[in-house]
């Protein structure tokens, strides 16, 4: 049996992921989590007279930090494994990558592990979100926004 | 010629730790089991170290052994540099081999361990393999806290350790024979679909051992690969079939045998520590099999080189044991 062949026996032969199902999962749970946000955006607003702008910064400290306190203790991961991208997009994900980092390198010293591989996950986050706001600004420069 | 028979190998008892999620799995025969996956150590690496140490112990401990009188001690595991034997392998003043074929490890070191006592005179020699679910995450995956979405066709790393004491003076079980398989890379570059990758290679080292000693694949009584998954079990057979037109129902998948359907662990389970499990735990627990052919499947995975688009090649070892009476 030739590679080719080989690649479609395992092809035939490997089960399906249920695509429609995971993209329903995190529509409802990514949709979720915006819900709330938006809840708590409003609330924060009319209780605290804040203004927006100011309120979504509250927010986005918000979801980072019950997005760390789940890593940290310790369940934030079964359900980001059944979750799936609903968890992983919002900026609840981005926390959890740098808390995981943390954890599983803080034993080998701050500097040489901590420090060296806290983003190790969302480097590529930092890096191309970056690039793309560079972008992204150019355009709207030209386009005169 | 890659298979060897042998006159005079035993294994005269055998040693094993699981983990937390094993516990709760299809084996029964264990040793000790690990209440959580630090095993009262500070970090991972430090608990496997320890369950390495726990099982070579009570293999010297359990027959007597002083220090002197063992002159081998080989084996590996997953970490890099087979950190975690070659600190355990420190605490001991034996004489030591460090062996890598990721998961087929432990039939590596039956088969360096048996040659040394059939041509090289050594009369006991012990064989050490282990893994640990969250030190070979870190090392091929993701952060042990990161737990991100797999594939149904991805494996969970098996947690334990296993320590064999080969000798020459008769034994429960005989290592009749082993085959020392050769790499192989159909070209899969799917890290999670590892079964996928070793299914060519279990299929070419059966296929070798049977021509080479010149058997029929219903010699055995039962055929137990290491790690292959279910997925990787049903491609195993019918590439197999297709390939060395060999039709077996008595093909078992330590990697299927181990966790319980309720235990979620996609494909089943892998890691060096799977096989011995299964077998020692499980298989030799029915009491039910008297030739048995092992074959550990490794897949010789290297992160950097995927990331560098290259295919996982894989490997795999044989060996024939028989149970005595």
């Amino acid at each position: 049996m030739d590679k080719e062949e080989y690649k479609k026996l395992v092809k035939e032969m490997s089960p399906k992921e249920n695509r429609l199902k995971n993209v329903l999962v995190a529509f409802f749970v990514g949709g979720l989590i915006g819900f709330l946000g938006e809840f708590f955006l409003y609330f924060l607003t009319s209780t605290f007279a804040m203004a927006r702008s100011e309120a979504f910064l509250w927010l986005c400290v918000t979801l980072i930090l019950i997005g760390t306190l789940g890593t940290a203790l310790g369940f934030f991961d079964n359900w980001f494994t059944k979750l799936k991208c609903g968890l992983i997009i919002p900026t609840t994900g981005f926390a959890h990558s740098v808390t995981s980092c943390a954890l599983d390198f803080k034993k080998e010293g701050l500097v040489t592990g901590l420090g060296a591989n806290f983003f190790r996950l969302a480097g590529s986050v930092i890096l191309y979100g970056i690039i793309a706001a560079f972008f992204l600004a150019i355009v709207r420069v030209v386009l005169g926004g | 010629m890659a298979s060897v028979k042998y006159k005079n190998v035993y294994l005269k008892d055998y040693n094993t730790v699981v983990g937390p999620l094993e516990k709760e799995s299809r084996l029964r025969g264990y040793d000790e089991a690990l209440d959580d996956y630090y095993f009262h150590e500070k970090t991972f690496e430090q608990a496997e170290v320890k369950m390495q140490n726990v099982v070579i112990d009570n293999i010297l401990k359990k027959n007597c052994l002083k220090t002197s009188e063992v002159d081998l001690l080989v084996g590996g595991d997953l970490t890099n540099q087979i950190s975690v034997t070659n600190y355990s392998a420190k605490n001991y003043s034996f004489p030591f081999l460090g062996l890598y074929a990721a998961c087929a490890t432990f039939p590596e070191s039956l088969l360096v361990g048996a040659n040394f006592i059939d041509g090289m005179n050594c009369k006991k020699v012990i064989a050490i393999t282990s893994s640990h679910n969250l030190t070979a995450e870190k090392q091929f995956r993701y952060p042990t806290e990161y737990g991100s979405p797999k594939p149904h066709t991805a494996t969970f790393t098996a947690t334990g350790a296993a320590a064999v004491l080969l000798t020459k003076e008769p034994g429960k079980i005989k290592i009749e024979s082993s085959t020392i398989g050769t790499p192989i890379d159909m070209g899969i570059k799917d890290a999670n679909n590892l079964g996928a990758v070793m299914a060519p290679a279990a299929a070419s080292t059966l296929a070798t051992h049977l021509n080479e000693l010149k058997r029929d694949v219903d010699y055995y009584d039962v055929i137990l690969t290491g790690d292959l998954g279910c997925v990787g079990a049903e491609i195993f057979k019918e590439f197999l079939k297709r390939t060395y037109n060999i039709k077996t129902k008595k093909h078992l998948d330590a990697g299927c045998e181990l966790f319980l359907k309720s235990q979620d662990t996609y494909a089943g389970g892998s890691g060096p520590v799977c096989l011995p499990l299964v077998l020692f735990d499980k298989i030799l627990m029915m009491k039910k099999y008297k030739k048995i052919l092992i074959i550990g499947t490794g897949a010789l995975h290297s992160p950097t080189l995927v990331n560098q688009k290259k295919s996982i090649p894989a490997i795999a070892h044989a060996i024939s044991l028989e149970v005595i009476d």
